[in-house]
């Protein structure tokens, strides 16, 4: 039996010892018109030998063409020691670190994790993780309006710059609590969110404003003073980012006069597969002012009995398994096993490795914009500076030329016709460090034969 | 030592290509970084020796028994981690076109598929990422059902004393408020309490069945119908399905909605805390309501159903595809098992826990519910050495460390003082149960003639007992450099 190592004579010996005359007898409390038999639907089990071509024929069956697809999920290389080390089996099947003495491999992994995150968010806090970017922002503004006691309202501001997967995703686990999401226009040339889209909200009650950076468009939002303004209105600053991007753009902690309130994002450019979406891992950080109100789990350093240092969970008392229905969150398993991943990533790369890996995905999408507004009819959308995304309006239905290219072996982009309506024939682009010059012409080629 | 304190300036570890020079140029000043970010700098051995031996600090399933009550630390198939990680998995994008998508999305449906079949329910979503955000999808989509019949009294959700929880956590991210029920004396829902809780505000009921005291609500068809001719619905959390499955369907038991852990019952690793996975099953009255994107069928094509396809829906609880990977894992085990394989996880789940009940109570030690069949795990109590030994159920599974077993659960359920919650799932051995066994025999020994061993222990892991009040207090989050 797979994965079941019971002799008969074992099954024998402990049912004698049960005192149970046979398997089925053990489940005599469960009444008998709930019992089944056979489940006829289900398949016949498979050996390793068949499941391994089953799995190979269906992972055949998708193509994997040039990626120029980002919009919230960025390929990257990874090194071949982050998974090596991260598959391990200490780290791939342990249990979430109850147990301090028996974890310590994993929670030192994660206070490492925290620090770093800390470190580039330029934030006092980082949590031990959440499930992805758009759930990590619905609990940011949970914790942004549970922070904010200067506010008496759920009222917070949302720019349409931020990607609308994670507004939609924050909208469906927040409405429930009374949370009011207000959509800000952007500029329709440079593509970020002007002062003047907030000025109708000066002097009302806000809880907190979202800044995404960059934004969905690629583009680089004014932080410094989006940031400003909220604090001027006592509301809160939200920060959405890209964490590659913090190696080479301010950290939210340092904009504006007092920094950021709270940061959260996507850390699937950290060693994360694009793997269809997911298992990726949503970070949180915050001032340290706000650390009680955080949802998830926290590692702390402390000293054991011999005053010998460890890590162990801290601030529990947030937690549901201790505060039940107080707690900050229903939250409960993370993503552990994504942030092992993230915290070999970032030791591997370094403070210089990183910064080349944004520098290089910022050059690459420069020069892959310059290569496609080459072709006729093909222009940016916006005049503002980009991070490793930019907009292109195109002479053509986004989807049919996203078809063509693909036709071409390309996954060319993002089409923004069902997001954005009002940007026309708009396509998000993206060239990370995986692109060389010769991808680039190859898009660009496919892209001028298509049109 | 920290990775931090290994770092050295200018020393690197796997070197990314160059940018050309001035590559950021465009960028103003004002909204570039000023310091390098702290990093730590060390060179790729390094990395690899660091982790390498912190991993080995850890208890894990492929190193330990790990009886975790409520938690189903089965074996993890190496299979199924080579086989997600195949190169057309990683590599897809989560936006790439379904005409480039249908070996994943076939995935994904049968899976939908074979998990409707053995829950007895309607339909399956699979996109919630862990237990926690699939009881929030089922209470969400309750909360939405009752909106949608314009029943908006139904504010109040029911919840056992012995609950996980997330179970009023989640009620309460819902919007609902919470009213507990007691366990009777033989573990089961109290009914007369019951019968008095349900009403006109009465949004519904979450259970766990079996309970977390490790026993078969007996009553459930009762509690069914008690909570639906009130006009509730009933929410199953599917953190022990391990113990029914393919033996027993909450569908067949009247509950609407459920979710179930594939990081318990379909052996996907549990990763130091995560990720999971949460799908949610319902029966048709909540169809509507599902969390998208799931997978339909037209024809022989897949493809995804999203907003257009459900405008009821209570929308999407991820940006993308929730914890695919996790998700794939656990179709290649579903398929391993296939039909007859489905029981055979709950009859020797079910015999394990049983069998080391049986031989620990032998040993001397006392379960919670003499007179109950345990199911998949059960609860043993140490309020008799606590109050005879001063020996307590924290102080028993810190000596367990010790001799090279995990300590079940600690403490939960709230309600049976100094407990231990003790799941062996299917997939240990004969002996190793038996070496457990052998284990709390010396540790109750060793209470009764050198307590200071136990008191003290752990005696031989890497760390002792930690100072957590400290940890609270101090509050070291973060490790920072010197010079700030």
């Amino acid at each position: 039996m797979p994965f079941i190592p019971h002799t008969p004579d074992d099954v024998r010996a402990m049912l004698a010892a049960i005192g149970a005359p046979s398997l089925e007898a053990l489940f005599d409390e469960i009444p008998p018109a709930l019992r089944i038999g056979e489940l006829p639907a289900l398949p016949e089990a498979l050996n390793e030998r068949q499941v391994t071509r089953l799995m190979e024929q269906r992972a055949a069956d998708d193509p994997s063409p040039l990626c120029f697809l980002g919009a919230g999920a960025y390929e990257h290389h990874i090194p071949a020691a982050v998974w090596e080390i991260a598959s391990r089996g200490e780290f791939y099947s342990a249990y979430t670190p109850y147990q301090p003495e028996a974890s310590q491999g994993t929670l030192q992994v994660l206070y490492e994790y925290q620090s770093m995150m800390a470190g580039l968010t330029a934030m006092a806090v980082s949590n031990a993780s959440l499930y992805d970017g758009g759930s990590a922002l619905a609990e940011a503004l949970l914790m942004a309006v549970r922070a904010n006691r200067k506010s008496k309202s759920k009222r917070i501001l949302v720019p349409r710059t931020l990607h609308p997967l994670y507004r939609r995703a924050a909208r469906a686990i927040v409405h429930n609590q009374g949370l009011e999401l207000i959509e800000l226009p952007y500029d329709p040339t440079g593509g970020h969110t002007p002062a003047a889209a907030l000025a109708p909200y000066a002097g009302q009650d806000i809880a907190a404003l979202v800044i995404p950076q960059p934004n969905f468009f690629g583009v680089l939002e004014e932080v410094d003073a989006l940031t400003d303004w909220a604090h001027r209105q006592q509301a809160l600053a939200v920060a959405v980012v890209n964490p590659t991007a913090l190696a080479v753009l301010a950290p939210p902690g340092e904009w504006g006069e007092a920094g950021a309130d709270i940061v959260c994002g996507d850390g699937q450019p950290f060693g994360a597969p694009l793997s269809s979406g997911g298992p990726y891992f949503g970070f949180l950080c915050c001032r340290q002012e706000w650390v009680r109100q955080m949802p998830g789990r926290l590692v702390g350093r402390t000293v054991d009995l011999d005053g010998k240092p460890g890590f162990t969970l801290t601030l529990q008392a947030r937690e549901q398994h201790i505060r039940r229905s107080k707690a900050t969150s229903n939250i409960c398993t993370n993503q552990g096993l994504m942030v092992t991943a993230a915290t070999l990533y970032l030791a591997l790369l370094g403070p210089h490795g990183l910064e080349q890996v944004a520098a290089a995905s910022h050059a690459n999408t420069r020069a892959l914009v310059e290569q496609l507004t080459r072709t006729p009819g093909v222009s940016l959308a916006f005049d503002r500076p980009v991070f490793h995304e930019a907009i292109l309006k195109l002479p053509r239905p986004a989807g049919e030329v996203l078809e063509g290219l693909l036709a071409h072996g390309v996954l060319g982009g993002f089409d923004l016709s069902g997001e954005y309506p009002e940007l026309g024939d708009a396509l998000l682009v993206c060239a990370t460090e995986t692109k060389d010059a010769e991808d680039l012409r190859r898009y660009a080629a496919a892209l001028a034969e298509t049109l | 030592m920290l990775i931090f304190d290994q770092s050295r300036p200018g020393r690197r570890g796997v070197i990314p290509a160059a940018a050309p020079d001035h590559a950021l140029s465009d960028i103003p000043e004002h909204l570039r970084r000023r310091r390098a970010a702290p990093l730590p700098e060390v060179s790729e051995l390094q990395v690899v020796r660091h982790y390498t031996r912190l991993s080995q600090k850890n208890f894990a399933i492929d190193t330990h028994f790990y009886p975790l009550g409520s938690c189903t630390m089965k074996y993890n198939p190496r299979i199924c981690h080579r086989l997600a990680s195949l190169p057309g998995f990683l590599a897809r994008h989560p936006l790439a076109p379904e005409t480039i998508s249908q070996g994943f999305l076939a995935c994904l449906y049968d899976l939908q598929e074979m998990l409707r079949e053995v829950t007895g329910m309607q339909a399956v979503s699979l996109t919630p990422m862990a237990g926690a955000q699939g009881e929030f999808a089922g209470m969400a989509m309750i909360r939405a059902y009752h909106v949608a019949r314009d029943d908006h009294a139904r504010r109040e959700v029911l919840v056992p004393d012995a609950a996980h929880g997330t179970n009023p956590a989640t009620a309460i991210m819902c919007g609902f408020t919470i009213r507990e029920i007691p366990t009777d004396g033989n573990g089961d829902v109290d009914l007369a309490a019951l019968r008095q809780a349900v009403g006109p505000q009465t949004a519904g009921l979450m259970l766990t069945n079996p309970s977390t005291l490790g026993v078969f609500e007996r009553q459930i068809t009762e509690i069914a119908a008690l909570v639906h001719d009130a006009g509730g619905l009933l929410y199953y959390d599917g953190a022990n399905l391990n113990a029914i499955l393919g033996k027993a369907r909450p569908g067949d038991m009247g509950f609407d909605v459920m979710h179930m852990n594939l990081h318990k019952t379909f052996a996907t690793p549990h990763g130091g805390g995560g990720p999971g996975a949460g799908p949610v099953a319902v029966n048709a009255r909540l169809e509507p309501f599902l969390p998208i994107p799931f997978v339909g069928k037209d024809g022989e094509r897949y493809r995804w159903l999203s907003e257009a396809d459900r405008p009821q829906s209570i929308g999407r609880l991820s940006a993308f595809m929730g914890n695919a990977g996790v998700i794939l894992r656990a179709y290649i085990y579903a398929r391993m098992l296939g039909r007859a394989g489905m029981g055979r996880v709950a009859e020797y789940s079910t015999l394990n826990a049983n069998y080391l009940l049986a031989e620990l109570a032998k040993a001397g030690f006392d379960p919670a519910f003499p007179h109950r069949r345990a199911s998949h795990e059960f609860i043993i109590t140490l309020k008799r050495q606590a109050k005879t030994l001063g020996i307590t159920a924290m102080d028993f599974a810190k000596r367990l460390l010790d001799l090279g077993f995990h300590a079940p659960t600690t403490y939960f359920p709230l309600l049976v003082p100094e407990c231990l919650l003790i799941e062996p799932t299917e997939t240990e051995c004969r002996e190793e149960l038996d070496g457990f066994v052998a284990a709390m025999r010396q540790i109750q020994q060793e209470a009764e003639n050198s307590p200071e061993q136990v008191k003290g222990a752990p005696h031989h892991r890497p760390v002792r007992r930690l100072d957590e009040v400290r940890a609270a207090r101090d509050m070291d989050l973060a490790w920072r450099p010197a010079e700030s």
